[in-house]
């Protein structure tokens, strides 16, 4: 990934707009843009990267930077993992020659002749790097997981292979890994005592499915709130996030159609692509010149053999990337599409209620209107603190998926409680429920982001992302470093979630911040000194741009190769 | 105080070590072997300079001042 701090202030506009940039409610963005809006003016003809201001498409700068990867770093990372097969080929080894008991799962004696049903070298990985930091990963939480939790002590006697539970809980530990950006997972106040009404009223388990007798008057109020809070015509709602990508893609595209997907899309729109049969064609991540050069073929080259037209082009993107914290370039995606007659899919998994002056994700944050998108998927996972997931659209769209989608036809519709924890938190963060509330925590929640991520770059790790995107990943490349990262925040009472290979690339390997509204400035303050402690600890910190970031800089060329320290 | 200090900072350099060779996720005999077998290599290759690139850099030395030093001198002075 290569360096690309695109901080641009989009046109001409920009110089006279500087004046009258503060704006009431605009999720944290409290950057004073004076100084950098005005020079940007002269900047922008000598910049070196031939990203043109797009027309007036951002009415604010958009600021996203993956740092490259140090190449002593990335040099010594394969080195690790090189040590680490050749160890894992030993064990292989003692393994087969039965040396030293085998853990995982084999066939019996008698089946050796048959067709094997283990295949013993694609779990290498597995049992060989996995197995060994296995620790870090499924820790047994036993209280509610807001901004701090309790986890259960696990002790392991055979290196990770079994755990024991002593009766031991680790309390109070800071929970930086809960996808919790609203504080709505909490175990008390107004949302948890609907959903206790609504489970008086209707009990919990539906026992049949939307088409049949599982269509609650509460799934069609629930609806008709979460057209209104989006601002389209009509929504679906479903039972699980991860269904709702994989079971109505299918629906929506078929055979001859084209499915236009990001390189980095999560595994539930790979799949419903896969599953629906449709060519798929995968675009740079976030690029939107490898966009516009795949739409561009589509059109004149047509299907694969015969040349005909597609049915249609669907573009699939997401509007949070959790692995990167990335924001998709929404302004112009939306433009190409209007230009080549596309239609869109966006996933707003992340991005719902966590973006935005007014918490309606990622087409508020950048002032766009609803109708331009296609179909808006997005979950209640993440900022409502419920389950689920929804699909909004025009109206047709939706009675269309009401009656062909595999989820609403076959699978069983979401569980009273949960509906009204939707319908609490929809009208909280509204503001329909008379309280300031919502706004509050959406606003603490872009404080809490800006300033989380601008303390850990200065502390000199390097950070991906957007800076306004409240998933902060933070790399550490090596592979013992994502092991010992995890254990030494724990021991220091701060829960994170790492993340290796597969989910990302073999050498980027991080650990994954979620900043949270529920989070006081004192526990960010609290992990923040944590995290730089370890961060010293184990030599994290391998940004080369240090220092940067006040609005004093002269943003001559190097703002964008940055400071040398 | 000093003596802490280094202790500790051995330590961390031991465990630097670790981290960035990966060894850390071992287990306790497979870290013995890893260290055994890179402490025998960095041995050997200690006891080969030792023995061998002062003779080869003496050699080398006498080649080429012979080479554009003397012009006149014989080569078997060279040889002795």
């Amino acid at each position: 990934m290569t360096e690309s701090s695109a901080n641009k202030p989009a046109n001409g506009d920009a110089c006279h707009r500087a004046s009258g940039a503060k704006k009431p409610g605009r999720n944290g963005y409290v950057k004073s843009p004076h100084l950098i809006q005005q020079k940007h003016c002269h900047a922008k003809e000598r910049s070196h990267h031939v990203i043109t201001c797009n027309g007036g498409l951002y009415s604010r700068p958009f600021d996203e930077s993956f740092e490259e990867t140090p190449m002593l770093v990335a040099v010594l990372t394969y080195m690790g993992y090189g040590i680490l097969t050749l160890f894992g080929y030993l064990r292989d080894f003692l393994r087969e020659w039965k040396i030293e008991k085998c853990h995982i799962a084999r066939e019996r004696e008698e089946q050796r002749d048959f067709v094997p049903l283990y295949q013993d070298f694609e779990n290498f990985y597995t049992r060989n790097l996995y197995m060994r930091i296995r620790d870090s990963w499924n820790r047994p939480i036993c209280s509610v997981p807001g901004a701090r939790m309790d986890l259960v002590e696990r002790l392991s006697h055979d290196y990770n292979w079994t755990f024991q539970h002593m009766g031991k809980v680790i309390k109070d530990v800071i929970n930086m890994g809960s996808y919790n950006y609203l504080g709505f997972a909490e175990n008390s106040g107004a949302c948890l005592e609907a959903a206790a009404e609504a489970t008086a009223e209707y009990g919990v388990g539906v026992s049949s499915t939307r088409q049949e007798l599982g269509n609650l008057d509460k799934h069609e109020e629930l609806e008709k709130l979460v057209a209104r809070f989006l601002g389209v015509e009509a929504t679906m709602a479903f039972g699980m996030g991860f269904a709702t990508n994989s079971m109505n893609i299918p629906a929506l595209a078929g055979k001859g159609c084209l499915i236009l997907s990001d390189e980095l899309n999560h595994a539930s729109l790979v799949l419903g692509a896969r599953l629906s049969g449709s060519t798929i064609r995968v675009f740079k991540h976030n690029n939107m010149q490898s966009l516009e050069k795949l739409l561009r073929d589509a059109i004149v080259h047509g299907q694969p053999r015969t040349h005909r037209p597609w049915k249609k082009i669907l573009i699939v993107v997401e509007g949070i990337y959790s692995m990167e914290g990335s924001i998709v370039r929404l302004p112009e995606v939306i433009a190409l599409k209007k230009k080549y007659k596309a239609y869109l899919y966006l996933d707003e998994a992340h991005s719902i209620g966590a973006l935005g002056p007014h918490g309606r994700g990622v087409i508020d944050y950048f002032g766009l209107d609803p109708r331009d998108v296609d179909i808006l998927m997005g979950t209640f996972t993440k900022s409502f603190g419920a389950a689920g997931g929804y699909i909004g659209g025009k109206k047709e769209l939706i009675d269309y998926l009401r009656t062909h989608s595999h989820s609403a036809v076959y699978a069983t519709s979401m569980s009273p409680p949960v509906v009204e924890q939707i319908i609490t938190s929809m009208k909280c963060i509204m503001g329909e429920d008379g309280t300031t509330v919502g706004q509050e925590r959406i606003q603490r929640l872009a404080d809490n982001t800006t300033y989380f991520r601008r303390k850990l770059r200065e502390m000199g790790f390097i950070i991906y992302g957007n800076n306004d995107s409240p998933v902060v990943p933070v790399m550490l490349y090596m592979p013992a470093k994502i092991g010992a990262f995890s254990r030494e925040m724990l021991k220091r009472n701060i829960g994170v979630v790492v993340v290796g290979f597969p989910a990302t690339p073999i050498i980027e390997s991080r650990a994954r911040f979620c900043v949270s509204a529920a989070h006081t400035r004192d526990m960010l303050d609290v992990a923040l000194s944590a995290i730089s402690e370890v961060g010293d600890l184990l030599q994290l910190k391998y940004s080369r741009h240090r220092a940067l970031l006040t609005a004093d800089w002269s943003s001559d060329d190097t703002s964008y190769d940055g400071i040398e320290n | 105080m000093d003596v802490k200090n280094l202790k500790d900072y051995l330590h961390w350099l031991y465990y630097q070590y670790l981290l960035i060779t990966s060894i850390y996720v071992l287990e306790p005999w497979e870290q013995t072997l890893f260290n055994t077998v890179l402490f025998t290599m960095v041995a050997m290759v200690i006891y080969t300079s030792y023995v061998f690139v002062p003779i080869h850099v003496r050699l080398a030395l006498k080649f080429f001042s012979g080479l554009c030093g003397g012009q006149q001198e014989s080569t078997v002075a060279l040889i002795s």
